[in-house]
């Protein structure tokens, strides 16, 4: 048992941390990016291609390199220190996740390899209005079969859909279940309209009608692969979350120990400096979980039997969920006013963390599915 | 001990409910309803619609407008606007500025502001706060020196509330700089068009402009501005923040919203309401209880407090009311869920296919985070109660 990186990995921290803090270790940097068309630095995003952050997860043949989520996690964890707002959860964890889990070979060289390379963008169209973060669709239907299947309905928010070449859409299928889908962008019949979420993101709604779209490998009912590829996001969006949470822990640390009221610094009064340490106590908690559930996603992709990893989804998102409002909300309280302002970098991470929470999965959602289990077993065993 | 209102006191809450109701229009109550920001125009028209029934400014004295009512009568016209969706009298003006004014100003400052307080004829805005003096407020560092009939102010406020709006700011500042740090400061009326007088914009994590830095340099100001007696400015700011807490618990509005959240709960999910959901379900009955205790401490307090000084218990409303006004936003968020990211969706002309509380949800539940920081923070209120009411 180890829950520390090796060489190679700490290797692979250090580059990425580099990489962002270049990019967006000074605020202004990430707040001008967010005000591009884009919503994101179009050169970061090249840059992580160069260093192969966007091919992570496929394959060699598909143009990436084959990691685990163990590497693909550490990457969002660097991302989420610095609320890099790249979409490497939508385009490359949940989009190219699902060409690499369920497309034809021609659809995986169609569009990994230009995914990995930074060339063209896959967007996720998965939420519907009204929806939450579970695996089916019901708003976007899918009609006919084999080559001439269209889809109609409305999805919305969709992340960072104004510069994708291509949707991976699911969409009901006429005899049940969810289907996985490619749909060009300039397709006729698409129309989506984008606008700015509060954490600095973009989003559109993205209304289908009688678009051709052309099924993922040999089509049929994909909710399987959905659910798994939501877990795995789930996974990396805690580390996403954990980096987000580090961060706000040492501003307000730091800040702790240099702003002066009533004549001396903040971490005189010993009703913060307690309060700065139960975020500690709630971040060190989340990263054994985080880790854990991150290990347990590996050993089900060596193994291939995936029954754990709803599960420890679940429970790491759910820890997330609750530290994370907890530390996003004290780091704001402990700084004060500052924190409240868009110059100031910590005030952004609870709106970075709500986010996140809300398209995986809030803690209602986790306690639900949890839940659901407790009869099946009598103490719970991390350990396989 | 009595629950039933009196016959009177029943009497009055119609008649608060029949105004608020009939009296303001619904497109104002439906922005306070709908959480969506009010216009200047919006506040100022229902502050005279209010100001002309007699009903902005009740605590006043009765010669400027005041109503001479009991505290119980104050917290019913409160929860009535409340309910009604009617945006409370500009607090800057009506339970800040104005109230010290009558209470502290010369015959002459009253008669040129307080009817155009009330009247908000003159939008007033707060200048304590400044960049090294937040909850220690004492320290602030903007001067005033004298120059023959006028004051010299230099210096910078922050953190000005709908400064952009403002045609007057009270400020507190420095006119002796020798004493210790409460006795030197002074109670000062600023025009905001003034010559060397600048109003900056601050962004806040929800994408709004509530709030202004006021830089002054070399700002003259007639000394007859002067509210009171020169370096008695705490005193009148010790006397105004203990308004502004009293009247900061949020009850009514808190409770409207969660009445609105069951509202939308019952549609946010496809696959039925949320409220059958017993997650949901003890989440709302849990706020519902606390706010109720809440309430029904507010009711105990003003039903027993008639000399008007603020009840030691104000910093429990305060405290509390903040915490379940976060939470309640916090729920809203919740029962968006993924649609709460769609914060921008209404903007750029965009038909959102979400429905429109679910694009306020984030940016409301961010900006609420402001309300444990401001009127003295919740860690300045815990001390207050453990200092003071404690006696620890
Ligand atoms: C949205 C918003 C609107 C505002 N509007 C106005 C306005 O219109 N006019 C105006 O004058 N001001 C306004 N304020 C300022 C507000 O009153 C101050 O932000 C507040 O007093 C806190 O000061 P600070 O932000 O400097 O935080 P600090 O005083 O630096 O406090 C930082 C943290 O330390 C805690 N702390 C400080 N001292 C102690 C202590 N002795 N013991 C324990 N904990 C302590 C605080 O509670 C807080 O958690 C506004 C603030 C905000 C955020």
């Amino acid at each position: 048992m180890d829950f520390e990186y090796d060489d190679e990995q700490r290797a692979l921290r250090e580059a990425v941390r580099d990489l962002l803090n270049d990019a967006y270790g000074d605020w202004e940097k990430r707040r001008d990016a967010s005000r591009t068309d884009e919503g994101y630095s179009t050169k970061t995003w090249q840059q992580l291609a160069e260093m192969g952050v966007l091919g992570l997860p496929f394959t060699e043949e598909d143009g990436g390199v084959g990691a685990g989520t163990v590497e693909i996690g550490l990457v969002a964890e660097e991302m989420g220190r610095v609320l890099a707002p790249e979409p490497f959860i939508p385009a490359v964890v949940l989009a190219g996740g699902a060409v690499a889990a369920a497309g034809s070979d021609e659809q995986r060289q169609a569009h990994l390899p230009s995914l990995a390379d930074g060339s063209a963008l896959l967007a996720w169209a998965h939420l519907e209005p009204g929806g939450r973060a579970d695996a089916h669709a019901v708003d976007v239907k899918a009609s006919g079969s084999g080559d001439s299947v269209t889809l109609s309905g409305t999805k919305e928010p969709v992340l960072f859909a104004g510069g994708a070449a291509a949707y991976v859409v699911t969409a009901a299928l006429e005899d049940g279940g969810t289907g996985l889908f490619l749909v060009d962008a300039s397709a006729d019949g698409v129309s989506a309209s984008a606008y700015a979420t509060h954490e600095g993101g973009r989003a559109s709604k993205v209304v289908f009608d009688g678009v051709a779209a052309q099924p993922l490998g040999q089509g049929g009912d994909a909710t399987e692969v959905v659910a798994r590829l939501l877990d795995i996001a789930r996974v990396v969006a805690a580390h996403e979350a954990m980096g987000a949470m580090a961060m706000a822990l040492e501003s307000t640390t730091d800040y702790l120990k240099s702003r002066k009221q009533f004549g001396v610094t903040l971490n005189n009064f010993q009703a913060l400096v307690f309060r700065a340490a139960d975020m500690y106590v709630q971040l060190e908690l989340t990263r054994s979980l985080v880790l854990w559930a991150t290990m347990v996603l590996d050993a089900a992709r060596e193994s291939g039997d995936s029954s754990d990893v709803a599960d420890a989804a679940a429970r790491a998102s759910l820890q997330v969920a609750t530290a994370g409002r907890h530390i996003g909300q004290e780091a704001i309280q402990l700084h004060g006013g500052i924190a409240m302002t868009a110059e100031y970098r910590v005030g952004h991470v609870l709106s970075r963390l709500t986010a996140l929470e809300h398209v995986f999965g809030d803690k209602r959602v986790h306690v639900a599915a949890l839940s659901k289990g407790l009869e099946e077993y009598g103490e719970y065993d991390p350990l396989p | 001990m009595r629950l039933e209102l009196s016959e009177d006191e029943v009497a009055f809450r119609q008649e608060m409910r029949e105004f608020f109701t009939t009296k303001v229009p619904e497109s104002i109550r439906d922005t306070v309803k709908g959480r969506h920001e009010l216009t200047k125009e919006q506040i100022v028209e229902s502050q005279q619609i209010l100001n002309d029934a007699g009903l902005a400014v009740p605590s006043w004295p009765e010669e400027w407008g005041g109503r001479d009512w009991s505290n119980l009568q104050k917290h019913i016209w409160y929860q009535e606007m409340d309910r009604a969706g009617v945006p409370h009298p500009l607090a800057f003006n009506a339970s800040m500025v104005g109230p010290v004014i009558a209470a502290f100003g010369s015959q002459e400052i009253k008669e040129r502001f307080l009817p155009k307080t009330a009247s908000l004829d003159i939008w007033w805005s707060q200048g304590f706060s400044e960049p090294d003096a937040g909850s220690d407020l004492a320290s602030l560092r903007t001067t005033a020196v004298r120059d023959g009939d006028d004051f010299i102010v230099n210096g910078q406020k922050t953190w000005t509330t709908l400064g952009q709006y403002g045609d007057w700011i009270f400020c507190l500042v420095r006119t002796d700089p020798e004493a210790k740090k409460q006795a030197g400061i002074s109670f000062l009326l600023i025009d905001m068009k003034s010559e060397g007088l600048e109003v900056r914009p601050i962004e806040l994590i929800d994408g709004g402009h509530e709030v202004n830095e006021v830089w002054f340099s070399d700002v003259r100001v007639p000394a007859e501005n002067l509210v009171g007696e020169l370096n008695k400015g705490w005193d009148y700011a010790k006397f105004l923040l203990g308004n502004e807490r009293a009247g900061v618990a949020p009850v009514g509005q808190v409770k409207r919203t969660l009445a609105s959240a069951k509202e939308w709960a019952k549609t946010a999910d496809r696959g039925g309401s949320l409220l059958e959901d017993p997650l949901t379900a003890a989440q709302v009955v849990e706020l519902e209880n606390e706010l109720l205790a809440l309430e029904l401490t507010a009711l105990r307090v003003v039903a027993n407090s008639a000399d008007g000084k603020p009840h030691p218990a104000s910093s429990v409303l305060k405290l509390k009311g903040t915490e379940l006004q976060q939470a309640v936003s916090e729920l809203v968020v919740d029962l968006a869920g993924p649609a709460s990211l769609a914060s921008g969706s209404n903007e750029n002309g965009t038909e959102s296919a979400l429905a429109d509380w679910t694009a306020q949800a984030s940016q409301v539940y961010l900006n609420h985070r402001k309300a444990s920081i401001y009127g003295g923070s919740n860690e300045i209120q815990r001390q207050i109660i453990a200092k003071t009411i404690l006696g620890l």
